[in-house]
This record gives structure tokens, C-alpha cells and sequence, in this order.
């Protein structure tokens, strides 16, 4: 494989951002928020994060994004993550293994069905409000 | 305890991105008998005495998650090196900024593998904020010129070119990227 340089960079973007303007049908934001702080990094949350990111570009979905945050909280369930989308009430899962993860990726932002067996409560009430 | 020497890596970047500082370096070396990586940035800093405390796995500052009174980051990097007979070394100035680098022997029986380094590099550049991340890669191998690489990521050339870096599409490119940097010479891994 060649050397690739920042202008290669931006022509890959911009012919992937002309096949998404196809494809999408609405604006609507997907969320996908994965906790990287000790304690996710520790329990395999960077294996996490790039399953999200190999399966959600396999699928083509184009209006997810897909952050990293600090500690979501729940530290005993990591890796935690958190999805946002519409038409779903904002979830926390937890135990999320890269198997888990595509699951997310093909029940919960594609099919609308919550995983059930990974679905934790909302963090601890000193997380949020200090 | 993380597995693997990109996630203690990972651990320190976060660090420094979330010090307030708005430039951050960082070195990633390599040879045949070491893996170490340099983490520098400009933000707010410790003095003497918060040094101190923040090695104690039973500290900290409370800035990070308010209400918590533990922070095991830099603890888990100490305990690692130490364990190997690695380098440890923590610099920091209130105002400032931290440099703090973390070398390890690859020989050594404990010393963790190196995991996916390339992706540890994508989620460092990709983390959510404004900082600028100038991210050099460095790899010598005297007997092998040919594999030996030192190049240099900016992430603000990065942002340019990708228009955002949070979105799986942004992440995959910044990985190709790089994978094609390493590539270059051929993936040469001594271990």
C-alpha cells in the first residue's frame, strides 16, 4: 500500500460524503458514546470502540456518531456505552464486548430493540452530579 | 491493570487532553529491545506535593470526576514499569504543563504485549475536544534501516482534511492512514 497523504485523505472523504448523500433519507443523529476512562480502557473498551467502528461503517449507517468520554460511570459493568437515537430513550449499556457491540450495531440502531441482557441503569447519582 | 502498552498509553493522552492544556505531544518509540512513549502537554500542572499525591492510588484531585476520591492511571503506569524495570518519569510545573514518560523492556517476561497500537494511536487523535496533538511515531532498527520509520501526525491537518473526527467513517480513514505510514517499509514486529 502506498504512503497515503493528507490530500488523499480528503479525496476518500469526499467520495465516501458523495455515496452517503445518496443513501441518507434523514438528518436524524445517532449517538454512540463509549467510556474510556481507567476502568474502560482497562476491561478492553478500545476493542470496543473499534468494533463500533468497523460494524457501523460495514453497515453504511451514516448519521451515527461515535465518541469517546471520560468515565460514564458504572465502572463494575465496563466497557460502558451509551446510545442516543431518536424514536429510542437514551441507553446505558454495560458489558459491552465487541460482540456485544454489533449487536448493538444490528438490534438496537437498526432493528429498534433494546439488548436486554446489557442494559444498565442511569450511572450513579455522584458521577453526575458531583 | 490494563493489558496491553497502548491502553497505558491511551490512559496517560487522556490525561493530558483533559489537563486544559491546548497542545500535546506525543512520542511513540520503538527498537528492538524498547517500547516507550513521551506524553507532554501545556495544561494546568501539579506541583511538588500533588506529584506526590497523585502516584497514591487513593488520590485525586477531584477536578476530574467530582465527588471520587480515587485515581488509578498514573499508579497503574508506575506499578507497570516498576514490575519490568522500565523508566518512569513524571515532570510537572503548576501553569505549565506535564511530561511524563513511560519506558519498557521487551524482553522482559512481564512486560505487556504491545496490542493494537495503530488503533491505540486513532482513539488518542480522535478524542473529543480542541487541543492540537502533534503525534510522532519513531522505529529503529540498526540492523534494518529499511524498517525503520519516524513520521509525524497533526491532528489539526487531520481535522482539515477529514472535516470532523468523531464519526466512524473520520476514524476508519485516520486509521488507514496511518496503517499505510507503518506500512511503508513493510510491517516488520520484533516480538
Amino acid at each position: 500500500m502506498a504512503k497515503l497523504t493528507l490530500d488523499d485523505l480528503r479525496k476518500l472523504r469526499e467520495e465516501k460524503r458523495q455515496a452517503l448523500e445518496i443513501r441518507e433519507t434523514d438528518n436524524k443523529t445517532i449517538q454512540v458514546i463509549v467510556g474510556m476512562g481507567t476502568s474502560g480502557i482497562a476491561a478492553g473498551a478500545k476493542r470496543t470502540l473499534n468494533q463500533f467502528m468497523t460494524c457501523i461503517e460495514q453497515y453504511n449507517l451514516t448519521s451515527v456518531s461515535l465518541r469517546q468520554t471520560g468515565s460514564i460511570g458504572l465502572d463494575h459493568a465496563e466497557p460502558v456505552v451509551e446510545v442516543k437515537m431518536p424514536g429510542m430513550p437514551d441507553i446505558i449499556y454495560g458489558r459491552v464486548d465487541p460482540e456485544v457491540a454489533k449487536l448493538i450495531v444490528e438490534r438496537h440502531i437498526l432493528g429498534k430493540e433494546l439488548v436486554n441482557d446489557h442494559v444498565f441503569d442511569r450511572p450513579a447519582p455522584d458521577i453526575v452530579e458531583g | 491493570m490494563h493489558a496491553e502498552l497502548g491502553d497505558f498509553l491511551s490512559e496517560i493522552v487522556q490525561n493530558a487532553i483533559e489537563s486544559g492544556g491546548d497542545v500535546i505531544r506525543v512520542e511513540i518509540l520503538q527498537d528492538p529491545e524498547h517500547f516507550e512513549f513521551i506524553v507532554s502537554d501545556n495544561g494546568r500542572g501539579i506541583d511538588r506535593s500533588g506529584i506526590e499525591r497523585a502516584m497514591n492510588p487513593f488520590y485525586s484531585d477531584g477536578t476530574k470526576h467530582p465527588g471520587r476520591r480515587v485515581g488509578l492511571g498514573l499508579p497503574f503506569l508506575v506499578q507497570a514499569v516498576q514490575a519490568v524495570e522500565g523508566v518512569f518519569e513524571f515532570e510537572s510545573e503548576p501553569g505549565k504543563g506535564t511530561r511524563v514518560r513511560g519506558s519498557f523492556p521487551l524482553a522482559h517476561l512481564d512486560t505487556p504485549p504491545l496490542g493494537d497500537i495503530v488503533f491505540s494511536m486513532v482513539s488518542c487523535l480522535a478524542f473529543p475536544g480542541t487541543f492540537e496533538m502533534y503525534l510522532r511515531r519513531t522505529k529503529i532498527y540498526p540492523n534494518n534501516p529499511k524498517a525503520s520509520l519516524d513520521y509525524t501526525i497533526e491532528r489539526n491537518e487531520l481535522l482539515d482534511a477529514l472535516g470532523g473526527l468523531e464519526t466512524p467513517g473520520a476514524m476508519a480513514l485516520i486509521r488507514e492512514y496511518i496503517e499505510s505510514q507503518e506500512e511503508e517499509y513493510g510491517q516488520i514486529d520484533l516480538r
